[in-house]
């Protein structure tokens, strides 16, 4: 075994499972928090904090090209997907009663479409995924025509994959068949451009793309910090009932210091957008090809064009992922295997699995992400270890 | 050196001694179940998220680095369809000792070794020590706690790569208070009995729902049928409650369950007597460490049917690829599926899934 060397670095290529907090967005989030008074409030305090609030509002709004009423602050992705699909199929026009569901969706959406499913009702319409990972918009455009859809859902980027999906021909299609769509952006906010009013475009009030779902840790903004875009058109039932915040969508005291921290992430990551891409783009294609010369077993899995800049995917026939993750965890090297985790156990990867691959497979899988953290030097500890442990398991 | 953490104190307190002897240590916990509910319940042991949690605090409280390990399918199939399968054949399987041969110094030894761990760390109470012939298993110095039985199935190659930390610790209790001195939070958590993998601790209901029931007669040694029953599978050798017998024994004495036949859902009750055992045999048997010198010509042992049964002086012999064994005393209630292991002193010097056994009483019609 190797042992904790204090002389050794510890290499973190896991920034899909979280990043770590931004300088800049740490002071600001801090900074807001001096500031004293409920944004609900009516006095001056009140009205600071409001007017502290409302700024980060409309900058986040800026930022997802939407209007600002239509930022609903939430505690993160998890809930703002649990309100996309409980509070659109609670409005739902029945007798709907279908949910288009993609395979291959975080567990956050599979989760709560199969509660509803199994509690009120939902019928589940699948969409099968292509080889790369890719929602074909043909085949999700025929799941929305089917009758009694209610509602459909569908990721932006994969967060396994890195594979990015056409959410402009996704959303067009359910514009067209009159469903309101919710998209899960919590992997490819702050990597790719997210448009929602481009994705919207002129679809018909409450159909088309009505919602769509952000988190604020992936980008360098605390864990607690999110949002969801609601659309004004949208006919969308809340979950928390109280005090009527933000549009009565989501009740309960508004917690500036968070959006504030929400915006300031989101405003850096989309200034730095482009750069940053290529960078990444540099690095992971150094990678790719140095990876082949010394390990030519892998595979990479995924689009190979349309991804996400800082995802690696990989297929490491003939070893286990948790394995594999083990041993570069032993070398001071965190990597994924990707997949949900119940009390520390990886499960096959649901989203292999919806590629078409084994359950074999789907357990020998690695997921590499970089952030703004990664530097060459992370890469190349990556390529010295990787090799050693795969040989090591395979034999 | 990898710690095998249940979530309990044994473990926890054989993992700090571990650490404290120096070894590099790496704790991992083994999911042995996927529906392994969140919270503990009754005295199930080790498959909730709380109880890997539990684990999880102790190796923060050492501060070595943890990990949880899925062997759950494993288990499934080298466990618990074993344990339904024996039911089925009408036998008494101890699923404590299959998962101690085919999981915790099986698949999860391999994996360690594989992983480039040197050995792996458990809290049973055994010791090893370097004899003549190579590595042995002997008893814990401490006889009420001793687990050296369930510990069995290992061979020299297991046993190698074994440390048991426990082994010579004077009482349970004194590893309570060790784990409370060393500020480990599971130092009062309760200690597990039940099968874990039998949520409430009714094996016959969980049996019922697995192997199903089917009526069938219950007959005396005779074939004379005097009763009748649901399913064979909830009868155990040496029972005497729940029979319902219709039809008084001649002598007017109770009787016991002698024997499960699955293939004809029979089974076959008679008196206490007849529980004695004099002979017991098994193919499957296995030694710890090296074996005796030779073998195929009989030798003295103690022999030992259960987890806290005492030992019985013996004379052992392998012949016809069985191991037979025969007490000096007759056994009472041995079940085929029970392993009998077998002592030379202190030392386990092997065992056997028992196969067949052979009543010291014949029948008398």
């Amino acid at each position: 075994m190797a042992s904790d060397a204090p002389e050794r670095r510890r290499v973190y290529l896991d920034h899909a499972a979280t990043t770590p907090l931004r300088p800049e967005v740490r002071d600001a989030w801090l900074a807001a928090h001096e500031v004293v008074g409920n944004a609900s409030s009516i006095h001056g305090a009140g009205q600071e904090a409001r007017r502290v609030l409302e700024d980060a509002r409309e900058r986040l709004a800026a930022v997802l090209g939407c209007q600002p009423i239509e930022v609903v602050f939430t505690s993160g992705g998890t809930e703002a997907i649990g309100l996309a699909l409980q509070g659109l199929w609670r409005a739902r026009s029945r007798p709907a009663d279908a949910l288009v569901l993609p395979d291959g969706e975080h567990h956050a959406t599979i989760d709560t479409a199969g509660w509803l499913a199994a509690h009120e009702g939902a019928r589940i319409a699948p969409v099968r995924l292509d080889p790369l990972g890719r929602i074909p918009a043909s085949a999700f455009a025929a799941a929305l025509a089917q009758d009694g859809t209610a509602l459909a859902t569908a990721l932006v980027a994969g967060n396994e994959t890195g594979t990015i999906n056409d959410a402009a021909a996704l959303a067009r299609a359910a514009a067209e068949a009159g469903v309101p769509l919710h998209l899960d952006a919590v992997a490819a906010f702050g990597r790719i451009p997210v448009a929602f009013d481009r994705w919207r475009a002129d679809a018909p009030a409450g159909a088309g793309l009505v919602a769509l779902s952000v988190s604020g840790h992936k980008l360098g903004a605390p864990v607690g910090t999110g949002a969801l875009v609601v659309s004004r058109t949208a006919r969308l039932e809340p979950v928390l009932h109280g005090g009527g915040q933000q549009r009565g969508l989501r009740a309960g005291t508004q917690d500036v210091a968070g959006a504030v921290a929400l915006a300031t992430a989101a405003g850096l990551a989309e200034a730095e957008r482009e750069a940053e891409a290529a960078r990444l783009a540099s690095l992971r294609a150094d990678f790719v090809r140095e990876l082949r010369a010394v390990l030519p077993e892998a595979e990479l899995l995924g689009d190979p064009v349309d991804r996400l800049p800082g995802t690696i995917h990989l297929l490491l026939p003939g070893a286990a992922g948790e394995s594999l993750l083990f041993l570069l965890d032993q070398e001071g090297i965190a990597v994924s295997t990707g997949s949900a985790c119940q009390a520390g156990v990886a499960e096959p990867s649901h989203v292999v699995l919806a590629m078409g691959r084994t359950e074999r497979e789907a357990r020998q899988v690695l997921r590499v992400t970089l952030g703004r953290t990664t530097t060459r030097d992370d890469l190349g500890a990556l390529l010295r270890a990787l090799p050693v442990a795969y040989r090591r398991l395979v034999r | 050196m990898l710690a095998a953490m249940s979530g309990g104190v044994d473990s926890a307190v054989a993992a700090a001694r571990a650490v404290e002897a120096g070894h590099d240590v790496v704790g991992v916990h083994l999911a042995l179940s996927r529906a392994g509910g969140t919270l503990r319940t009754g005295s199930r042991g080790c498959c909730t998220i709380e109880d890997a949690m539990d684990a999880r605090r102790v190796a923060d409280r050492l501060g070595i680095p943890f990990y949880v390990w899925d062997f759950s399918e494993r288990f499934r199939d080298d466990v618990i369809e074993d344990f339904v399968a024996e039911y089925r054949a009408g036998r008494t399987p101890n699923p404590c000792m299959r998962c101690n041969e085919r999981i915790k110094f099986a698949a999860l030894l391999e994996r360690a070794l594989e992983l480039g761990f040197d050995a792996v760390c458990t809290g049973h109470y055994a010791t090893l020590r370097e004899g003549e012939d190579g590595i042995e298993l002997h008893r814990s110095s401490e006889e009420a706690k001793d687990q050296s039985y369930v510990l069995g199935v290992l061979t020299a190659d297991q046993l190698a790569h074994c440390l048991f930390p426990l082994g010579e610790t004077p009482s349970k209790a004194l590893v309570r208070a060790e784990a409370q001195e060393r500020g480990l939070a599971v130092a009062s958590k309760p200690d597990s009995y039940d099968i874990c993998f039998i949520p409430d601790g009714d094996t016959r209901g969980w049996l019922a729902e697995k192997v199903g029931t089917a009526p069938g007669d219950i007959v005396d040694r005779t074939g004379a049928v005097v009763g009748s029953h649901d399913g064979a599978h909830a009868f155990t050798v040496g029972q005497r409650k729940g029979l319902r017998l219709g039809v008084p024994a001649p002598d007017g004495k109770p009787r016991f369950v002698l024997e499960v036949r699955p293939v004809s859902n029979t089974v076959v009750v008679g008196p206490r007597e007849a529980l004695a055992i004099g002979e017991l045999a098994g193919s499957r048997f296995t030694w710890a460490g090296a074996g005796p010198a030779a073998p195929h010509e009989e030798f003295a042992c103690d022999v030992q049917v259960r987890a806290h049964a005492d030992p019985v002086a013996a004379i052992a012999v392998v012949r016809d690829g069985e191991l037979v064994i025969r007490p000096a005393e007759p056994l009472h209630g041995v079940a085929p599926g029970q392993t009998a292991v077998v002592y030379v002193g202190t030392r386990v010097l092997g065992q056997c899934t028992i196969d067949r056994t052979v009543s010291a009483v014949p029948a008398t019609v």
